[in-house]
């Protein structure tokens, strides 16, 4: 059907139907405060569309059943909160070494351990450090709203088919409990099965050898040809950054904010450029591939940067990194356990434009 | 086939070959140990219930991680004990093909006790091959959920002791008890007789699936000479003398059999 | 008349075949094979009692063994493996 009209959704649901948009076959999943929203909707719409849903025993099962329908080439999900991510680790380094697309929903919340069911932003790191073993890196969105919710839940699975790659949808507790209007895409029309010459599928013998999905390469050399066609894939993604420039032109301090905390930030922006304050927003929309060139090319203009984040301090290890040959960044830590305003910001951004 | 064709004489056939859809090379496992005939035993069934060219497989960590090397069907490979919900996500996936898991002790029953279960329990059109050989193989000879009380593993230098350690645990009778299982039975290795009872097991751990009727579970009782400190033939005999007695063969749930299988719908017990 | 032939390289000398034909006609050989395995063999003089039961194939976990059966002069019945 053509576009919808508005939905007025909470951002959980906003996942789920822009899963259900980009046809998304299977979830499995789990409860966990923040994001129950998500299995629960897609117990019902999923099944009503013919897909499958399996709430799993544990996220360990959810994200290797993931795994599995993966390796079958069809579109699937799983979405948890922060802890369930630590269990889903391996199953994802998993997918990573064997090139399974599947799309994985953090809706974060404060940690470490158990935290608290408020929304953090304490797993950065894990999302783009790889958070499982070995080198291997996600394709990882942080969406500070619904809107962006589904649209790139939705982009997240054609990512995912097109790299033959994990991707990652980073929310918080904000982003997946928020309600507010959305605008739904039309549902893909398209046959997802196509080109999909890699998956496990049967055959006739004779007519090919049997395709094996692993991510085990113990002869000589094998593992590293392995790692070597891995980070030439993620190179292709340093084109795909997105993010979020707001009033950087003239800007002398840019505040570097993401998801929730970016939109927060972006209030505080504005309102400190109502009392006459040079200051900007940069909100990277992918954390992974970062657009460390954007934030370079800032910093060659002589800004100053401010990284205000929901944890003690990961993204901006990254704009430190990207900013580097020009300068630094200061940053602001929201506690994970306290809920941030526009207004806690104002402080921070004043005292880092004031430092010359 | 094309060797047998140079042999044959006009008087006689060919009775015992390797099935088509066990690739010809050999196999690493170590001399003795049942991999080789549980694997052809799958390759058997699949040619004979014509379910190749459809079969989906996942392999689980042991020393049968290698299975996609040797029986010729799509394979993924899965985390250590995840095999079941490995399967299960290709099964709903593709419920139009025919999934099969493929573990050995430490896998199943050990790290994977949760998948195996939940997976049996939820009764999914999936069927699973059970290598039970009382170690964890690969890595050396640790002991494993089936190591038998007063056997010696590198992780119970003593013996195993039921006061420490608990005692082994029998998994066709565990998954016997689930709603959602099928069929589920035990067959042995050890002698031609037991081997071939064994493949009617396997076949109706596969039927299962292809009837739709739940879960299906055979686990085969298997050497593992290396990792027992013993030559093939004493390790095989252990199997008889100290194995079969704990583990008993035989069927212990078979919906087809005892008229207890309903509707798809929900009408199982 | 059945008999069978034994893939030396294949073999891995685990003798489970000696233990399970009816006729005792096969026994572990002094070849050697690539593989350092010291492989099964049913002697020239022995091959007569073969009775192409297939028992040695099947317990075979190698797959080495293959089994010829010589056929009934009116029916040649056709076993599965």
């Amino acid at each position: 059907m053509a576009g919808k009209d508005r939905l007025f959704v909470k951002g959980n649901e906003a996942v789920a139907l822009g899963a259900l948009a980009a046809g998304c076959k299977c979830f499995f999943g789990y409860p966990i405060t923040p994001q129950n929203d998500i299995p629960e909707f897609m117990s019902k719409a999923l099944v009503e569309a013919g897909g499958a849903f399996v709430q799993a025993e544990s996220e360990v099962a959810a994200s290797n059943m993931l795994l599995g329908a993966g390796a079958a080439g069809v579109r699937a999900m799983t979405s948890s909160s922060s802890p369930g991510l630590s269990l889903k680790q391996e199953a994802i380094s998993y997918m990573a070494g064997s090139e399974i697309p599947a799309v994985i929903v953090n809706m974060s919340r404060g940690g470490p351990g158990l935290g608290d069911i408020g929304p953090s932003q304490g797993d950065y790191f894990q999302s783009t450090r790889g958070g499982g073993h070995g080198d291997y890196r996600l394709f990882v969105l942080a969406p500070s709203g619904a809107q962006e919710a589904y649209d790139m839940t939705y982009e997240a699975f054609d990512l995912a088919f097109a790299f033959r790659n994990p991707v990652l949808i980073l929310g918080d507790a904000i982003v997946g409990q928020m309600k507010e209007p959305i605008t739904p895409r039309p549902p893909r029309k398209d046959d997802p099965a196509e080109g999909l010459d890699w998956r496990l599928e049967g055959f006739e013998k004779g007519s090919r050898k049997n395709r094996i999905i692993k991510s085990l390469f113990l002869n000589d050399g094998e593992l590293a040809g392995q790692n070597k066609h891995l980070q030439a894939k993620y190179e292709t993604w340093k084109k795909l950054v997105r993010a979020e420039s707001f009033d950087t032109d003239d800007a002398e301090l840019v505040v570097v904010a993401f998801g929730s905390i970016g939109r927060i930030a972006k209030n505080a922006v504005r309102n400190l450029r109502a009392k006459g304050k040079k200051v900007g927003l940069f909100r990277p929309k992918t954390l992974y591939p970062f657009p460390a060139a954007q934030l370079e090319r800032l910093a060659k203009a002589g800004k100053r940067f401010l990284t205000i984040e929901h944890n003690l301090g990961q993204m901006v290890e990254d704009v430190r990194l990207s900013v580097r040959k020009y300068g630094d960044s200061d940053l602001f830590c929201v506690y994970p356990g306290n809920m941030p305003s526009p207004d806690d910001f104002e402080a921070p951004i004043l005292k880092a434009l004031g430092r010359k | 086939m094309s060797n047998a064709a140079k042999n044959m004489s006009a008087d006689e056939e060919l009775v015992f070959s390797r099935p088509d859809s066990l690739i010809d090379r050999a196999t690493h496992y170590c001399p003795g140990c049942h991999h080789g005939v549980a694997h052809r035993m799958v390759a058997e069934l699949l040619d004979e219930m014509d379910l190749a060219r459809n079969t989906l497989a996942v392999s689980s960590i042991g020393c049968s991680v290698f299975l996609y090397n040797y029986v010729d069907v799509d394979t993924v490979e899965a985390p250590h004990g995840r095999a079941p919900a490995v399967a299960t996500g290709v099964k709903r996936g593709r419920p139009d093909k025919f999934v099969f898991a493929y573990q050995g002790d430490g896998d199943l029953a050990s790290i994977g006790m949760a998948e195996i279960i939940h997976a049996a329990n939820r009764g999914e059109r999936i069927s699973i091959v059970f290598v039970n050989n009382t170690v964890y193989g690969m890595t050396g000879g640790q002991m494993a959920p089936t190591t038998l009380i007063g056997q010696k593993t590198t992780t119970c230098p003593g013996g195993r002791c039921k006061d420490r350690e608990g005692a082994p645990i029998r998994m066709a009778e565990l998954l016997s008890g689930l709603g959602g299982v099928a069929f589920s039975a035990r067959g042995s290795l050890d002698s031609v007789k037991n081997i071939r009872q064994a493949k009617k097991y396997m076949r109706q751990a596969f039927e299962v699936q292809t009837k739709g009727l739940g879960f299906g579970f055979v686990e085969l009782l298997s050497a593992c000479p290396t990792n027992w400190h013993m030559n093939p033939l004493a390790a095989n005999a252990r199997i008889a003398a100290e194995m079969i007695p704990y583990f008993p063969l035989g069927v212990y749930k078979d919906v087809a059999a005892d008229g207890t299988c309903g509707s798809l719908a929900g009408g199982e017990k | 008349m059945s008999r069978i032939t034994v893939n030396e390289e294949r073999c891995k000398g685990c003798l489970l075949c000696t233990t399970v034909c009816p006729a005792q006609i096969i026994v572990q050989s002094a070849r050697i094979n690539q593989h350092g395995y010291k492989v099964a063999e049913v002697p020239a003089d022995k091959q007569a009692s073969c009775t192409g039961c297939a028992s040695c194939a099947t317990i075979c976990p190698d797959v080495a063994i293959q089994v010829w059966r010589s056929k009934k002069p009116k029916s040649a019945k056709k076993t599965a493996a």
